[in-house]
């Protein structure tokens, strides 16, 4: 890396961090310049690698990642006993900017990935309806489609954080139960207008997946109709099977479980269902000892990725810091770098597009003076909520909520320039 | 399909170019009040094609497996303690533990009066708000290398050895479509609906 400039004028440092505005305006050159312009050799093609002497390969079918990139991987922790029941990681500091790979989209499955014919299954909206109808994926796929870029967060991401002690593993083997994609299909509240439904008497809706589980979520009539989408493609292409194939509900926003993968059934209803998966699971117990329920929406959140748990700075010097920033409320209006365990902060850098409901990239330059440090991000969404610290997540709901964990991630860099997870 | 019908994506998005390149030419002359063509076009697109398929009665009953915490759902059947303890430890147990304190499958036994101290045990008896739960659950999703493959009186049976095992059923109890959903459990009152849309808004 080459030597900061944060010295040269107008370029106020604030433990070390660099300001947005300096980024910005491309003043900032953290690479060196070359020395010289490389000689011209004097045989041209001399010097060239092997792989400019001779052809290469020929076409493929589907495109598979390098060799280099073989070790990129989902981090699979399943139940011993049953191999379908857990989750996959999503290995967030091995990959950039906001979208995931399809490929690499986190997994939480109950029971497995069901092998679903798609010439068999079909969508049903029953319940309190006009009309109880059913669709099969050759009928859908003659609606208007929309398309939403968006997150899908597990309620149960990070919740290691809950514990008493920082736990010592890369940041996508504790935060990686989110994953970005296009998510493309019918707006549901073409179907459900379809069957006719009555948002006053029975406001919520019973979704249902068609794995071995037969996941259900009770969900509200209004949500669906506002901005729920039944997707019959991932990232311009079908769903993936783990991720719902033939069709899955998106809920813009709001935790994983209700966005019911090899969704089949929709029932309106005038009361919730409560299922396992709404009543003793999915529900933050607090100190009091009381639950709450039906809490979907994702709290303001974000994260470094680079540097975090498990890296380490090579050198002293200028650094890129680089993470995500997301809100089940909509845009990210802000995120905020601490270098000193959240006494000072500074703006950093929001990467385009900045789109509601949806993972955004920030950046910040940072230089390293070789002393013990303490990386943070703080994110501001566009209602005003701020990421709350460890300590005010835990003062207002205690220690054993389980779910919905999203407070300020902190790592520690110390004399060495080993990373790792920190509590403040 | 066949191929002299349009296909509503392409005609879409050919509706949403000219509309597009309409707008383009907006710094001209005054937008007229009346719709252009294209968008009308737009608009005759987006109405849905109203592909969906009257559902039969007999499939709208047969496909009803949904129970609700006042008993709506439950099947006719009937299930004891004492069936549900042999069910339990053929099917449950190598999971659950054989006293349903939990081994590679959550507990499900115990932890009453234990969800305000520093370590909780959710469990069936202490944390689970409706006895209508477990018969919805069980059915729908257990045991998970045989999903659906439990009779409504055994399931009726194993909830009633789980809620006696819990301390909420006697030895002898029998339950049905009408003494389940008469149970009340431990923690009915213990959940704070969120985000419920029943309530008005604040």
């Amino acid at each position: 890396m080459g030597a900061p400039r944060s010295d040269a004028p107008g370029f106020r440092t604030l433990n070390g961090l660099l300001p947005r505005r300096a980024l910005l305006r491309g003043g900032l050159l953290l690479a060196s310049a070359p020395a010289a312009l490389a000689q011209v050799p004097a045989e041209a093609g001399q010097d060239l690698p092997p792989w400019m002497l001779s052809p290469g390969t020929g076409f493929s079918v589907y495109g598979q990642p390098g060799p280099q990139a073989q070790r990129v991987l989902r981090r699979p922790g399943a139940n011993r006993a049953a191999p379908g029941n857990g989750v996959a990681w999503t290995p967030l500091e091995q990959l950039e900017g906001f979208l995931t790979p399809s490929g690499l989209h986190f997994e939480r499955h109950h029971n497995g990935v069901p092998a679903i014919d798609p010439a068999v299954h079909t969508l049903r909206i029953d319940g309190a309806v006009r009309r109880p109808l059913d669709w099969r994926l050759a009928d859908l796929l003659r609606y208007p489609q929309r398309s939403h870029l968006g997150f899908i967060e597990c309620g149960g991401n990070s919740n290691a954080g809950w514990n008493e002690e920082p736990i010592q593993r890369p940041v996508g083997s504790f935060h990686g139960l989110i994953s970005t994609s296009e998510w493309t299909g019918v707006p549901l509240r073409l179907l459900l207008d379809e069957a006719g439904v009555d948002a006053q008497a029975t406001p919520w809706v019973i979704a249902e997946g068609a794995d071995a589980f037969a996941m259900q979520a009770s969900l509200p009539l209004a949500k669906l109709r506002a901005d729920g989408l039944l997707a019959l493609w991932q990232n311009g292409e079908p769903i993936r099977p783990e991720q719902g194939y033939p069709m899955r509900l998106i809920l813009p926003g709001w935790e994983g479980v209700t966005q019911v993968k090899w969704l089949r059934r929709l029932t309106l209803s005038a009361e919730p269902v409560m299922a396992r998966n709404e009543t003793s699971k999915y529900t933050e117990l607090q100190a009091d000892g009381r639950a709450r329920q039906f809490t979907w929406a994702i709290g303001v959140k974000s994260l470094l990725t680079t540097p975090s748990h498990g890296q380490r700075l090579d050198e002293r010097g200028t650094y890129q810091l680089s993470g995500l920033a997301w809100s089940g409320a909509g845009r990210i209006r802000k995120v905020e770098v601490s270098a000193d365990g959240g006494r000072s902060w500074a703006e950093a850098a929001l990467d385009g597009p900045v789109l509601p409901r949806c993972t955004t990239r920030f950046r910040a330059a940072w230089r390293w003076d070789g002393q013990p440090a303490v990386l943070q991000s703080r994110a501001t969404d566009e209602t005003g909520a701020v990421q709350p610290s460890r300590a005010a997540l835990l003062a207002a709901r205690g220690r054993n909520g389980y779910f919905h964990y999203h407070a300020i991630v902190s790592w520690g860099v110390d004399e060495e320039g080993a990373v790792r997870h920190v509590y403040v | 399909m066949s191929t002299s019908e349009i296909h509503p994506r392409a005609a879409w998005r050919a509706a949403g170019l000219a509309l597009l390149l309409a707008g383009c030419a907006g710094a001209g002359p005054a937008p007229s009040a009346a719709p252009s063509a294209a968008a009308a076009g737009l608009a005759a697109e987006l109405a849905p094609p109203q592909r969906g398929r009257p559902v039969p009665a007999e499939a709208l009953a047969r496909g009803d497996r949904h129970v609700f915490p006042d008993g709506r759902g439950l099947p006719a059947g009937r299930g004891s303690v004492a069936q549900g303890a042999a069910l339990y430890q053929a099917q449950c147990a190598a999971c659950h533990g054989v006293d349903g304190r939990g081994l590679t499958a959550e507990e499900l036994v115990g932890g009453v009066g234990s969800l305000a101290s520093a370590e909780p045990e959710k469990t069936v008896g202490s944390y689970w708000p409706h006895a209508s739960t477990l018969f919805d659950f069980i059915r729908r999703s257990m045991p998970l290398h045989a999903p659906g493959s439990l009779k409504a009186d055994e399931v009726y049976a194993l909830s009633a050895w789980l809620l006696h095992a819990n301390g909420i059923l006697p030895a002898d109890a029998v339950l049905d479509a009408t003494t389940l959903a008469a149970v009340r459990m431990p923690n009915r009152a213990g959940f704070v609906a969120v985000d419920d849309p029943r309530r008005p808004p604040p």
